[in-house]
């Protein structure tokens, strides 16, 4: 990201201008990269040597070294430098509580929901027990929840879990069981995609601005790279052909393999859902460069809008298209509100790729008993459909007050249909119009108004001032409390 | 707002159609090693499983080590101490609410509490584990591939003593690109570690340039079914402080040794140094899935001794998180000192109670095993019984002993045995009776043998 914002306004000039000034650019660029590959693995500081003063066992005399991690292991233990995960760092060190710490930080910096969990806890408390421990024989047996299954998820499991998402998705796309593996959260899905589609150096087209989440998900240890395709406010932040065109031709002449296109549906963090056209055209693209698609459509059942979710599942099926190519996302984290089950799943079109996903299943799959609960969860289709339906309700409710609130403030917020937060257009308090303007802004927004709210820098966003904003976690009387200390802060700035 | 282009298709775009779309060196690699025999006898067993009742001509899975003897302890433990499903966390115990969002993946400290105390209980007290350098992986599998993408790079090797569980040239390797350099061990010895068969291995690495970065053993040894010995253990420290390398230690079958005081646990050797430097490159691997049976549960955990390792594994265990509702099941569980004292010990009894009773059965037949000490399987020598002492011959036996016999082994040479003519048995995933029926089909076969 660093590199890229001052090539992009080379990138943006013209003719001799552009080739002038590109080519010393790339040479600096490819430089720093081989620097970076060259160097050896960060040397401990204490790495001297050392006298024994141990036992004589293990003297000999000489010196030993501090022992090494691996390279790629070596960035990981390495305090973060996004803002993404230093505000909810931050958020740890001083908590809001509304009646212990009414000054504490206020978390609108991770999408969860706590809206519908009297529904969940009611529902717990009389099926739980009953969900783990019955077996046939209506006893309890153990080897129901103890022994080895498959690592891909009960049969039961993968059933329901295509019934359920056929139905929180509108009922107009089925999903067949034997397509789909069930993976420990929706973090090992998209990881153990990556792994199959693409090779190490290989990179996915991502639409800005994108999860924050996904730089670690996909980079960690997958070694496949993430090419950004800016997308802009006057699109609403949706991508268009041109961008994946101008970003899959600079990527092949950087001498980059593009595997595919990752993309959120709802978007992340920017809460759109994508139109039918937009989702035919991505496929198409893909089809054209002979790529594949990944479609993460972890926040499907948190649409409160009233444009509708279509599954990339339902565009795949309908034509010309080779569907095998298409890979759907999934996790009951942000729909159902329990990301502590871990239970997530890989959809694929492509018969191979359910196969090598089921056999990386043994390294992410998911506790049986959790598996148990799972299925009579996802069966009761009363209380699904009730569940689906309330959380909406609540959902749009809670949005409309938090966005309402906003615009009072004269702080307008991108349109959304979906997701647990809305894109906040802060700009207007922005005291520069630029990337450090804005990080001024969430250190003051942290440590002035106390509210941890995600900058668009963290989502690799082009447009300075954006943030992201999750407000289904908070309670109604939170949001005045949120925007009266918005409101002192942005009366401090603006005056 | 900007309509996205459709792209025009030209007519003469047939390319594509027939153009597959590619898929990564990972996902199409045989690394997984399912077409190797190990996995073929499951294929077999799969295909005609024996029952009790209904199959008893069928084939007895003796090829997967899973613990059954143990299974009414749980049972009861779980339908007693556990009225109206207050350990599921159902009603109103530290809540529901706390367990459905916690994904923090340094885990439920209860849990990590819980697990250290268990750890150090399997050690009879005689090494300490501290609950903050516990990290929570989804099982043993995950465990051992997480710290192999943490000490390795891709090219790198590990060295690994043979024979070894088929599993780890998957777990190892796949989706890692490190190597695996065997350290061949021989029944001369026992199967021991040498300090020659260890700077052998070395060389070997070297000589081809590969980098190595550790060695992993597992103790107690999964195929040997023997523990490690102390001095073979402080020998390869020692090896692995001179190389500057890592030491895994796999200890996921601890508890399922038969007598506590023949296990020393590598825990115990470092226990008592000191030098940070020395301690750091040691790291243990342990799991619910043997000693406890529980492998559905998935819950694996990795134990460093060093804190970037500790911190680093932490962060890559979003990958493989283990479920809050089943650590928050497992905690209560774990801690109750009572029933782990108890299970324990009649769980030892009773796999060596198994242990005794397979091996009497064979030697009855004229076939002997390696003097073992722990596990839920015998490793067994009939390289007498081999027409030719290659890898040929012994796969040929062991499609006998699967198709005649209708016994799911596994043969040395899946474990990268450098003897031919040894196989692993696995007899703590069957009733007793199964066994005696395993037993009797041997002996008829050793009494059509002879009658030759």
């Amino acid at each position: 990201m660093r590199l890229i914002v001052p090539l992009r306004g080379v990138i943006q000039g013209r003719g001799g201008l552009f080739v002038g000034s590109l080519i010393p650019c790339c040479l600096f660029y490819f430089l720093q990269l081989y620097l970076k590959g060259r160097r050896p693995p960060p040397s401990d500081p204490t790495e001297l040597p050392r006298t024994s003063s141990r036992s004589n066992l293990f003297s000999r005399g000489n010196s030993i070294g501090r022992v090494r991690v691996s390279s790629r292991a070596a960035p990981v233990a390495k305090p973060s430098d996004s803002p993404y995960y230093i505000g909810l760092e931050r958020v740890k060190t001083d908590p809001y509580d509304r009646i212990l710490n009414t000054n504490g930080i206020i978390q609108l910096g991770l999408a969860e929901s706590t809206l519908c969990f009297d529904l969940l806890q009611r529902w717990m408390s009389e099926n739980l027990m009953e969900s783990i421990m019955q077996s046939d024989h209506g006893e309890f047996d153990i080897s129901s929840i103890a022994m080895y299954k498959p690592f891909e998820g009960l049969l039961e499991l993968r059933v329901a879990f295509a019934d359920f998402m056929s139905r929180i998705m509108g009922g107009k796309v089925s999903f067949d069981p034997s397509n789909m593996v069930i993976t420990a959260g929706g973090t090992p899905a998209i990881e153990v995609l990556a792994f199959c589609l693409a090779d190490h150096g290989n990179a996915f087209l991502i639409p800005t601005p994108y999860y924050p989440g996904f730089e670690r998900d996909i980079k960690f240890r997958t070694g496949v790279e993430l090419i950004p395709v800016h997308c802009r406010s006057s699109d609403n932040f949706t991508v268009t052909v041109s961008a994946l065109e101008q970003a899959f031709n600079q990527a092949r002449k950087r001498g980059s393999k593009v595997s595919g296109i990752l993309f959120s549906n709802p978007s992340n963090p920017v809460g759109n859902i994508l139109s039918r056209e937009t989702l035919h055209a991505i496929l198409e693209f893909a089809q054209e460069k002979n790529i594949h698609v990944i479609s993460d459509e972890i926040f499907a059942g948190s649409v409160y809008g009233d444009k509708e979710f279509v599954s990339m599942a339902e565009i795949a099926d309908s034509g010309e298209i080779d569907k095998s190519r298409v890979h759907i996302i999934y996790a009951l984290s942000k729909d159902l509100s329990i990301p502590g089950f871990r239970a997530g799943v890989i959809y694929s079109f492509h018969e191979d790729v359910v196969n090598a996903a089921k056999k990386l299943m043994r390294f992410s799959s998911v506790s049986v008993p959790v598996q148990r609960i799972l299925i009579s969860l996802l069966s009761d289709v009363k209380f699904i459909e009730d569940y689906m339906t309330t959380h909406r309700q609540r959902i749009r409710n809670k949005h409309i007050r938090f966005v309402e609130g906003l615009k009072q403030l004269g702080i307008p917020c991108a349109e959304s249909g979906g997701g647990l937060y809305c894109w906040v257009d802060m700009s207007s308090l922005l005291t520069s119009y630029s990337e450090k303007g804005e990080l001024e802004l969430f250190e003051k927004l942290l440590s002035v108004a106390k509210i941890n709210a995600t900058p668009g820098t963290a989502c690799f966003c082009i447009e300075p001032g954006w943030f992201r904003c999750c407000f289904t976690a908070l309670a109604d009387e939170d949001i005045p409390v949120i925007m009266d200390r918005m409101r002192q802060l942005a009366e401090s700035i603006r005056s | 707002m900007g309509l996205p282009l459709m792209i025009k298709r030209s007519s003469n775009n047939n390319d594509n159609k027939n153009n597959v779309v590619e898929l990564s060196r990972v996902a199409v690699s045989d690394t997984h090693g399912e077409d190797s025999p190990y996995f073929a006898g499951w294929k077999a067993y799969d295909e005609n499983p024996y029952d009790e009742t209904h199959n008893p001509s069928g084939v007895i899975q003796m090829g997967l080590a899973e613990n059954q003897v143990s299974f009414d302890l749980l049972e009861t433990y779980l339908e007693k101490k556990n009225p109206e499903g207050s350990m599921w966390g159902s009603k109103g115990a530290p809540g529901f609410r706390e367990n459905a969002l916690f994904q923090d993946y340094h885990g439920l400290k209860t849990f990590r509490q819980a697990m250290a105390s268990f750890m150090e209980q399997i050690r009879g007290g005689k090494s300490r584990f501290d609950p903050d350098r516990i990290v929570l992986t989804a099982g043993a599998t995950a465990a051992n591939e997480l710290l192999t993408f943490i000490l390795a790079d891709p090219n790198d090797a590990l060295l690994v003593p043979t024979p070894y569980y088929p599993g780890f040239d998957r777990d190892l390797r796949w989706r890692t690109g490190v190597k695996i350099v065997p350290i061949h061990c021989d029944s001369s010895n026992n199967f021991q570690i040498t300090p020659e068969a260890l700077e052998s291995a070395y060389q070997t690495a070297c000589g081809a340039n590969i980098r190595v970065r550790g060695v992993l053993i597992t103790n107690p040894s999964n195929p040997l079914g023997a523990t490690v010995q102390k001095k073979v253990l402080e020998d390869l420290l020692d090896f692995c402080v001179r190389k500057n390398i890592h030491l895994v230690s796999d200890e996921i079958y601890s508890g399922s040794v038969f007598h506590a005081s023949e296990f020393t646990s590598v825990a115990e050797i470092v226990e008592n140094i000191d030098d940070v430097s020395v301690k750091e490159r040691v790291h243990i691997v342990y799991s619910l899935s043997k000693d406890l049976g529980l492998p559905g549960f998935r819950v694996g955990t990795i134990y460093s001794y060093n804190d970037n390792v500790v911190k680093t594994a932490r962060r890559m265990s979003s990958f493989t998180l283990v479920s809050s509702q089943t650590q928050h099941m497992l905690a209560s569980m774990l801690s109750d000192v009572e029933f782990t004292e108890k299970y324990i010990r009649i769980n030892r009894e009773r796999l060596r109670r198994r242990y005794e009773t397979i091996v009497e059965g064979l030697k009855k037949a004229g076939i002997e095993c390696l003097k073992g000490n722990a596990g839920l399987f015998c490793w067994m020598n009939l390289g007498f019984l081999l027409e030719k002492k290659t890898k040929d011959g012994e796969l040929q036996l062991w499609d006998v002993i699967l198709k005649e016999l209708k016994l799911n082994i596994s043969p040395g040479t899946s474990c990268h045995c450098s003897e031919f003519g040894w196989f692993r048995v696995c007899f703590a995933n069957m009733s007793e009776n199964t066994l005696e029926i395993a037993l009797m089909r041997i002996h008829e076969f050793m009494d059509r043998r002879r009658k030759f």
